[in-house]
């Protein structure tokens, strides 16, 4: 009896007849661990990879362009004017995917019941599935041409900051509403009971309870939606503009980083020139903004996890 | 336990639904929940609108002229996107031939065999939590890199394509792929370890195969990301069109994104149209792909 109790993989030691699991050696299961870990790995490679594939290039071009050259306000490696144009489009996303998403979100987890939940946020995820060269093609041809000249009467350009930042922040409501709702669904029943037992009503559990105990995560949706903005290419490549512009009138068309990144790999530029390093000079700088901005986003996720 | 949980939860449901209700009706709350209705259905209606305006423009090119012709600069009113559509559908086999079993095993292996405890699995957490919300574009710039390394010269070809979008979803599988594998029961694991078999037997036999329909939604979602994207596309230097068919991977290729967006910067009123019908198809092709992902989860995901 006693040997049945000992017996398996981690005793055995002195009883007959008890096999050591252990020590039975499996050569191809160590080779597949390895492998996994290989692939686990590949991840890190490819952040490594990353940064090294936009250095090399980029020490060649500051070989030849200096840092003043660069980071100045005009000229044709001036980086400036597509950092205001790319917060230009970004607010203007902002100020449209933050409060629908939002709403969105406050909506699926404080309103809608949990069969409607199943339905409607397919529905909103459904906006992040459309590619995102259709949404430049409609900011270009719909939005600007129908909705902003003929039906507002504004007197924007054929590529305007306006039509590309409001499509894009289309793009990023689902981004903001679903991880704003994850937020909100993980604060405890026990605080909306509470509201409730005070005698608040489902707005004001909502917006006084719910809203601020699920700030950080709402943070962090916001933070996520803002590096999606930031990195965003086809539409603002189609719609924002191709022109260096500082201006901060929105009706004016101006071309981000990304939207310049398309343009100059697109065009006939040699392989190796300083023209062509622009690209990585400017890629580098995109990387390591949303790089900054995303670990904002993850650090106030961890917050929001830990929190309940 | 878990039916007794569920029938606590919907008391206290019903009990919240019946204290607030005299005060739901003031006009303030009213309001607001329209103000919620909106921003919930108005991105419904973009989406709505969108596919209408397309449909109604790129409506006198439904036709099978737009799936089976070469794009033609000299006849705009009988171009087609064959090499655009043959091109995303390669494109999109050697995607998932480079980023699902890389995207899987990763997955595995931080799912079933690492210890989370250990600081190295743990900046490999973070750091693909990090990949995946690098910008697109980023993708392009490294698989061009990588792509000289190798030693290829030329640009824009099937290699460089699928390499550029399988860096891009590799994160999204591998997260998706967690995922799935985390919402497979302990017990299952438990069961088979307990008959004496080894983690990797496990895993192969009993937690990837309760996993695959996770695992496929997620990968076809991925995959519906990876063919709309052209952003990278355009880094890798894929052409606007081409007359000629992708025989393999070395070849040249254009896909349907690159040429829909190399048509907008033409001014002729018939590549507009056309256009407009190319998106038609993008996007059935991904809204299909989304769809088909959609069914998987519900037909098969099992609720433990």
């Amino acid at each position: 009896m006693s040997a049945t109790t000992t017996a398996g993989p981690s005793g055995g030691a002195g009883l007959p007849g008890a096999p050591d699991l252990r020590r039975r050696t499996r050569p191809a299961e160590a080779v597949i661990k390895v492998v996994l870990r290989t692939s686990a790995l590949l991840s890190i490679a490819i952040t490594v990879g990353i940064v090294l594939a936009l250095i090399g290039p980029v020490i060649d071009f500051f070989g030849e362009v200096t840092f003043g050259e660069f980071f100045s306000t005009e000229g044709r490696f001036a980086v400036i004017p597509l950092v205001t144009a790319t917060f230009m489009v970004t607010v203007i996303a902002l100020l449209v995917a933050v409060p629908l998403g939002l709403g969105a979100a406050m909506y699926l987890s404080e309103y809608a019941s949990r069969r409607a939940r199943k339905f409607l946020k397919p529905t909103v995820e459904l906006l992040a599935g459309v590619p995102s060269v259709v949404y430049g093609f409609f900011a270009l041809t719909f939005v600007t041409p129908n909705l902003l000249q003929d039906i507002l009467n504004l007197d924007v350009g054929f590529t305007n900051a306006l039509a590309a930042g409001l499509v894009l922040g289309v793009m990023i409501i689902p981004t903001i509403a679903s991880l704003a709702e994850d937020a909100m669904s993980a604060v405890p029943q026990a605080m909306r009971q509470g509201s409730f037992a005070m005698g608040a009503n489902r707005m004001q559990t909502t917006l006084r309870v719910v809203f601020p105990a699920a700030l950080s995560g709402i943070a962090a949706a916001i933070v996520l939606g803002l590096s999606r903005a930031v990195g965003e290419t086809m539409i603002v490549a189609l719609a924002a503009g191709a022109v260096k512009n500082m201006s901060l009138d929105p009706r004016d068309g101006m071309q981000t980083m990304t939207g310049f990144i398309a343009q100059t790999a697109g065009g006939e530029n040699p392989v190796g020139s300083t023209a062509y390093n622009t690209l990585f000079a400017v890629g580098l700088l995109l990387f390591v903004l949303t790089l900054i901005i995303n670990v904002i986003s993850i650090a106030l996720v961890r917050r929001f996890r830990q929190a309940y | 336990m878990s039916i007794a949980t569920t029938t606590a939860r919907r008391t206290v449901e019903r009990t919240e639904v019946a204290t607030g209700k005299s005060k739901e009706r003031s006009p303030g709350s009213i309001a607001f929940l329209v103000a919620l209705w909106f921003s919930l259905f108005f991105g419904v209606m973009v989406l709505i609108v969108l596919i209408v305006d397309t449909a109604i423009n790129g409506a006198p090119r439904f036709d099978t002229e737009l799936i089976t012709n070469y794009a033609s600069r000299v006849s705009p009113e009988t171009t087609g996107f064959r090499a655009g559509i043959l091109g995303t559908i390669f494109l999109m086999g050697f995607t998932a031939l480079f980023a699902v079993p890389l995207g899987i095993a990763a997955a595995v292996y931080l799912e079933e065999f690492a210890d989370n405890e250990k600081w190295y699995n743990r900046v490999i957490e973070v750091n693909l939590q990090n990949l995946a919300a690098v910008p697109a574009i980023v993708y392009g710039l490294l698989a061009v890199a990588t792509m000289a390394l190798m030693g290829f010269s030329e640009t824009g070809t099937v290699l460089g394509g699928s390499l550029a979008l399988a860096l891009l979803i590799l994160p999204v599988v591998i997260i998706t792929t967690r995922e799935a594998l985390r919402s497979v029961p302990r017990e299952i694991r438990d069961g088979s370890l307990a008959l004496g078999a080894t983690t990797w037997q496990t895993t192969w036999r009993n937690t990837l195969p309760a996993a695959i329909p996770g695992i496929a939604t997620g990968t076809i979602l991925g995959l519906s990301r990876a063919i709309g994207e052209a952003a990278p596309l355009v880094v890798v230097g894929l052409a606007g069109s081409l007359r000629f068919d992708p025989e393999g991977l070395m070849s040249q290729i254009t896909a349907l994104p690159m040429q829909i967006y190399s048509l907008t910067s033409q001014s002729q009123e018939d590549f507009r149209v056309a256009a407009s019908a190319a998106i038609i198809v993008l996007l059935v092709l991904v809204l299909g792909l989304n769809a088909l992902a959609i069914i998987i989860r519900n037909k098969f995901q099992r609720s433990w």
